[in-house]
C-alpha cells in the first residue's frame, strides 16, 4: 500500500485566477475547500469536483483536482454518473441556489432521495448572481430585483425542509464568515458515507449585500445562531445562557436560570431523529436561532454500492458474460 | 401441395388478445424451417385502449420466403382478424382478393358498434372479391378446452393458439418449434402447457376438415448464406453491440437513459446483461440520463445514451457539452413519428435535421445510421468505435421499424470481424518532466482521455471556451475561431476511420437512388427488381453520415438523376443538395409507417421517364 501523501492547502490551489468579486463569500468557502481537501486522508488524484452553472460553480476551475464544469443544474447526474463508473472517487458538487433548487431542484432530490455517495455544498446567496440579480427560488417574498421591480411574489424553498423531506442521510448548515466552522462541517460530510448535503449561507455583496447578516455577522451571530452537537443540549447566545425548550406541543426558545429552566431541561441534539431533524428545518430567525452544524446524519445503503452488489451477484450467479454465448441465447439454427 | 416463393400474414386483434406473440411464433417457426422473414410489430400507443375499439388494435406481420426477403411485405396476403375492429383497422393492409380469417365470435351487433360498423361487414360488399374464412375461434377453443379445469376467461386467452393453429395448417408449419416453447414457458403451469397445445391443434385440425375452403401451401426454405442463424430485432441488436463494444474496447458499459418509446427496450435488455460489466441507471429524466453518461465516459466508461426525437431534444445542451468536452459517448435515437409527442410507436426518419443541426453554437457531431434489425449490432459498435478513436459524442440513427422488426441474423465471427478498438486512454501518471496537456492533439486531432484516478493528470473540463492545448477558459476570439474549425475538422477526420461507400449496381447510369438508415430493405428490393429488368438503376445506401465517405461525391455526380427517398419531407435531400450542389429531388413519405417496395418502383419508374 503506498503511503498516503501529505498535502498543504497550496497544493490544492489551481494555476488559474480566481475571478469573483472581490469581497465575495465564496472566496471563503473555497479556502474552507481547500484547508478540508488536506484533512479528509483522499489523494488529489481521487478526488474531483463537479459544478454546474453560476457564480459558485465556477469552483472546479480553482481546486488543483479533476473537475467538471457542467451544465445549468444538472450537475448531480453528472456526479452520479462518475461515481457509478468509479466508486473510489471523492466526489464533490458544488452548487448555488438557482443551479441547485430551481432549473436543477428535480435533480437534487433524486440524488437525496438515491443517497450516491457525494458531498454537496450549496451555496445560498438567495439572488442570481451571475445573471446579475434576479429572486432565486430562496429569495424572501417581497425581494426587489431587475426581475421583480415591484416585490417578488414567489414563495421561498427551506432548503433544509427540502432536503430531508427528499430523504436527504447528511444535512448541515454553515456559514461563509467562519472558517473554522466550514472545515469542521466539510470534513464531517466526507466522512458520511451517502449524500452529503451542506448549506453555505453565503454573501452576495454586489446583488444581495447582508441578506444573511443578522446571523453571519461575528458580532450577532452568537445570539442567533445555534451550533448543533450530537448528544449535547441545545445551547447558544454570547452568554451561553439561551436554549432550546420543549414546551409541551412545539419547540420554544428559553433562557437558563429564568422560570426554574436548567441546562438540563434543554432538548439535546439528536442528528439521527428524524422528527427534530423537520423540527430545526423550520427554525427560521427572527423566532429561532438558525441551526448550525451537522442537523441529520443517518446511515443508509449507498446507491452505487447496491448498483455493483447487484452486478456482482447476478455475475456470480450467472457467471462472467459471454457474447458468442449470448449471440446463441433463444433459438438458433444452421444454414448449409 | 402447392408452393408459394412468399407470402405475407397480417395477425390483428385486441391488445390483449396476444397477437405479438402469434406473430413470433410464427416467424420463429419459419425461420427455424429455414425460409427467409422479416417481421413488423404495429401496436397502438395505448397499453389496452377500451376492448373492441379501433385504438386497442394491435397488429403483427410477417412476411416468410422461399428467396430473399427484406421487408414484412407491402400488403398481407392473409389477415387474422380476431374481432371486427381488427377487420376495420387492417383491410386496406390487405391484398385484394386475399383471404380473411375472421373469429366471428367477436362479430357481434356491440362489437360492429364499437368500431363503427353499421352492420356485419362479413358478406357485406365491402369485403366482396375477398376470400372470407368464417371461424367461431373463440367457442371452438372453449370447447376444445371444456375438460380443462380453468375458468373461462383463462381458456379463451388460448384463442390466439388457436388461430396460430389454422394459419400452420394453411402455410404448412410445423408444430414442434411452439410446442417446445410453450413448454418452457409454462414449465411452472402445466396446466397452461396443455391448454396452449390443446387450441393450436384444434385450430390445425379445424382447418384441415374445411378443406374446400381451405388450400395449404408450402414455402420451401430459401437459398440463404450457410452459417448459424438467430432471430433478431433492432433494439436487441444495438444492445448488444454495445456490449461488444466494450469488451474490443476492454472497457466497462455505462447506460444512463430514461423510459420512451420506442427506444425503453434497450434499457430493458442492457439491464438484464449485468455480468457483461454493464451499468444500466435509470435515471429521473432525459437529461439526467445522459449527463450521468457524460460523468461516466469522463470516469473512463464506454458511456450511452437511449432515446427518441423529444429525449433527444432534451439532451441536446447535454450533448453539445460533450462534444466540447471532446469525450467519448453515443447517443442513440431510436426515432419514431413526429413532431412533439407525434406518433410515439410509429415510424419515421424526421430526426435527421435535428442530429445534424439540433444543437446550440458549431456543434458537428459523428452520425450513424443502421440500415436493418440484423445491421444494429454492427452499427452500435461502430459508433462506439468512432467515439472512442475520435474523442467525440456520436449519434446512432435507429427507428421504430427496424428497433421492433425481426429478421434473421447470420451470427458474425466475433474474434475476425470486431476487432480490439484502440481507445485514447492515457490512464498513466506522466513520466518524469512529461509536460500534461488535456487538450493536446494527434494527428486527426484527437485528444487524450485523462481520466480521475490517474496520478498527475488532475485537469478541469468545462462547457466554457478553452484555450487550444491547455483547455484553460479562453475567451480570446481568435482562440474561439481557431476551436470552432479544430472541433469541425476533427468530426471531418473521422472519414479517415469509415469505410468507403459501397453501391448496389453500376458505379454511372441513369437513376441513383440513395436512401438511408431503416429503409434499406425496401429500397434495396426495389432497385434489385429495376435491375432485373435491364434498367439502368442503382443504389447508394449511406449509413455514416456525418461525415461522408470520401467518395459519396463522386458516385453522387456519375448519374444523371438522384433520387433520395426518406421517410420525412426531405431533410437529407436538403442536406446532400446544399453540400454537392445537386438539384437531386426526393421520394417523401410520412404516415409513420415503412416505404412499400412497390410504391418505391413506380416513383423509380416514373422519374426515369421525367424529362
Amino acid at each position: 500500500m503506498t503511503e498516503m501523501p501529505t498535502y498543504k492547502k497550496k497544493d490544492f490551489v489551481s494555476d488559474q485566477e480566481v475571478k469573483w468579486c472581490p469581497g465575495c463569500g465564496d472566496y471563503a468557502i473555497l479556502s474552507s475547500v481547500q484547508l478540508a481537501m488536506t484533512k479528509i486522508g483522499k489523494e488529489k488524484k481521487d478526488i474531483v469536483f463537479v459544478s454546474g452553472i453560476g457564480c459558485s460553480s465556477r469552483f472546479p476551475y480553482y481546486m488543483d483536482t479533476y473537475g467538471m464544469h457542467t451544465i445549468h443544474g444538472r450537475a448531480p447526474g453528472f456526479a452520479t454518473g462518475l461515481k457509478l463508473a468509479n466508486p473510489n472517487l471523492e466526489v464533490w458538487l458544488v452548487t448555488g441556489d438557482g443551479d441547485g433548487l430551481s432549473i436543477g431542484g428535480n435533480h437534487l432530490i433524486h440524488i437525496l432521495r438515491r443517497n450516491v455517495n457525494v458531498n454537496i455544498i450549496l451555496f445560498n446567496n438567495e439572488i442570481y448572481g451571475l445573471t446579475k440579480g434576479q429572486y432565486s427560488p430562496t429569495s424572501e417574498p417581497g425581494l426587489i430585483t431587475k426581475s421583480s421591480p415591484y416585490g417578488s411574489i414567489d414563495r421561498s424553498f427551506s432548503i433544509a425542509s427540502l432536503a430531508i423531506g427528499a430523504g436527504s442521510t447528511f444535512f448541515a448548515k454553515t456559514i461563509d464568515t467562519d472558517p473554522k466552522h466550514m472545515m469542521e462541517v466539510f470534513q464531517a460530510a466526507s466522512e458520511h458515507n451517502g449524500t452529503s448535503m451542506i448549506e453555505v449561507y453565503q454573501n452576495c455583496l454586489i446583488f444581495n449585500d447582508k441578506i444573511h447578516d443578522a446571523y453571519t455577522n461575528r458580532m450577532k451571530r452568537d445570539d442567533t445562531t445555534l451550533r448543533l452537537k450530537h448528544g449535547e443540549p441545545m445551547i447558544f447566545g454570547k452568554e451561553k445562557n439561551k436554549g432550546i425548550h420543549w414546551g409541551g406541543d412545539k419547540p420554544e426558545v428559553v433562557t437558563i436560570g429564568e422560570n426554574k429552566i436548567s441546562e438540563s431541561d434543554l432538548m439535546v441534539h439528536d442528528e439521527k431523529d428524524i422528527f427534530k431533524a423537520h423540527m430545526y428545518s423550520a427554525f427560521h430567525h427572527p423566532e429561532f436561532p438558525v441551526p448550525l452544524g451537522v442537523l441529520r446524519k443517518v446511515e443508509r445503503p449507498v446507491y452505487e454500492e447496491g448498483v455493483i452488489h447487484q452486478i456482482n451477484q447476478v455475475t456470480e450467479k450467472k457467471g462472467k458474460g459471454d457474447i458468442s454465448k449470448l449471440l446463441k441465447s433463444g433459438e438458433t439454427w444452421e444454414v448449409k | 401441395m402447392n408452393e408459394l416463393q412468399s407470402v405475407v400474414i397480417r395477425f390483428s386483434g385486441d391488445s390483449g388478445d396476444g397477437m405479438q406473440l402469434t406473430g413470433t411464433q410464427f416467424s420463429n417457426t419459419s425461420a427455424l424451417m429455414g425460409n427467409d422473414i422479416a417481421t413488423f410489430p404495429d401496436f397502438p400507443a395505448e397499453i389496452r385502449a377500451p376492448q373492441g375499439t379501433i385504438a386497442g388494435v394491435s397488429g403483427f406481420q410477417i412476411h416468410i420466403g422461399a428467396s430473399e426477403i427484406n421487408t414484412p411485405g407491402d400488403e398481407a396476403d392473409v389477415l387474422v382478424a380476431m374481432n371486427p375492429a381488427a377487420l376495420k383497422a387492417n383491410l386496406d393492409m390487405l391484398k385484394k382478393g386475399g383471404t380473411i380469417i375472421a373469429n366471428i365470435d367477436a362479430f357481434t351487433e356491440n362489437n360492429f358498434k364499437k368500431c363503427g360498423y353499421e352492420g356485419n361487414p362479413l358478406g357485406a360488399q365491402e369485403l366482396k372479391g375477398y376470400k372470407v374464412i368464417e371461424a367461431k375461434i373463440t367457442s371452438q377453443t372453449l370447447e376444445a378446452l371444456k375438460d380443462f379445469d380453468m375458468d373461462a376467461k383463462a381458456k379463451a386467452r388460448c384463442k390466439n393458439f388457436y388461430a396460430l393453429g389454422m394459419t400452420y395448417y394453411m402455410f404448412g408449419r410445423e408444430l414442434e418449434p411452439t410446442m417446445r416453447w410453450v413448454k418452457d414457458k409454462f414449465a411452472k403451469k402445466p396446466i397452461l402447457i396443455d391448454a396452449n397445445i390443446v387450441a393450436l391443434k384444434a385450430g390445425r385440425n379445424y382447418a384441415d376438415t374445411i378443406e374446400e375452403a381451405i388450400v395449404p401451401y408450402k414455402i420451401p426454405p430459401a437459398k440463404i448464406a450457410p452459417g448459424t442463424y438467430r432471430q433478431i430485432n433492432g433494439n436487441t441488436g444495438v444492445a448488444w453491440g454495445f456490449i461488444q463494444a466494450a469488451e474490443s474496447a476492454g472497457l466497462n458499459l455505462y447506460l444512463g437513459s430514461y423510459p420512451i418509446t420506442p427506444a425503453t427496450d434497450i434499457l430493458h435488455e442492457l439491464a438484464k446483461q449485468k455480468n457483461f460489466n454493464v451499468t444500466t441507471f435509470q435515471a429521473e429524466d432525459e437529461i439526467a440520463g445522459i449527463c450521468s453518461a457524460i460523468g461516466a465516459a469522463f470516469g473512463g466508461a464506454l458511456a450511452i445514451t437511449t432515446s427518441s426525437g423529444p429525449g433527444i431534444a432534451l439532451k441536446g445542451e447535454a450533448m453539445g457539452l460533450a462534444m466540447m468536452y471532446e469525450l467519448p459517448l453515443v447517443v442513440v435515437n431510436v426515432q419514431r413519428g413526429g413532431p412533439s409527442t407525434g406518433l410515439p410507436t410509429k415510424t419515421e426518419q424526421s430526426d435527421l435535421f435535428q442530429a445534424f443541426y439540433g444543437r446550440n453554437g458549431e456543434s458537428p457531431l459523428i452520425i450513424v445510421a443502421a440500415s436493418k434489425p440484423n445491421d444494429c449490432f454492427l452499427m452500435a459498435y461502430e459508433a462506439a468505435r468512432l467515439a472512442l478513436e475520435m474523442m467525440t459524442p456520436v449519434i446512432l440513427l435507429s427507428d421504430g421499424y427496424i428497433a421492433n422488426g425481426t429478421e434473421p441474423w447470420r451470427l458474425p465471427d466475433l474474434k475476425k470481424d470486431y476487432p480490439k478498438i484502440k481507445t485514447k486512454l492515457f490512464d498513466k501518471a506522466p513520466k518524469e518532466g512529461e509536460k500534461f496537456q488535456a487538450y493536446q492533439r494527434d494527428d486527426l486531432l484527437v485528444r487524450r482521455w485523462a481520466i480521475p484516478g490517474t496520478p498527475g493528470l488532475e485537469h478541469r473540463i468545462g462547457g466554457l471556451e478553452k484555450e487550444l492545448g491547455t483547455g484553460n477558459v479562453s475567451y480570446d476570439p481568435s482562440n474561439h475561431e481557431e476551436m470552432c474549425h479544430i472541433r469541425a475538422k476533427k468530426v471531418e477526420n473521422a472519414t479517415e476511420i469509415i469505410p468507403l461507400q459501397e453501391v448496389e449496381g453500376k458505379q454511372t447510369g441513369d437513376l441513383l437512388v440513395v436512401s438511408w438508415g431503416g429503409t434499406y430493405g425496401a429500397t434495396h428490393m426495389a432497385v434489385k427488381k429495376m435491375q432485373e429488368e435491364g434498367k439502368s438503376v442503382t443504389l447508394m445506401h449511406l449509413k455514416y453520415l456525418n461525415p461522408m465517405p470520401k467518395n459519396v461525391e463522386k458516385i453522387l455526380k456519375g448519374f444523371k438523376k438522384v433520387l433520395i427517398c426518406e421517410l420525412n419531407l426531405g431533410q437529407m435531400k436538403d442536406i446532400l443538395n446544399a453540400k454537392f450542389n445537386l438539384g437531386a429531388s426526393g421520394y417523401n413519405k410520412v404516415q409513420g409507417l415503412p416505404f412499400k417496395i412497390s410504391e418505391l418502383y413506380e416513383a423509380f419508374e416514373k422519374e426515369l421517364k421525367k424529362k
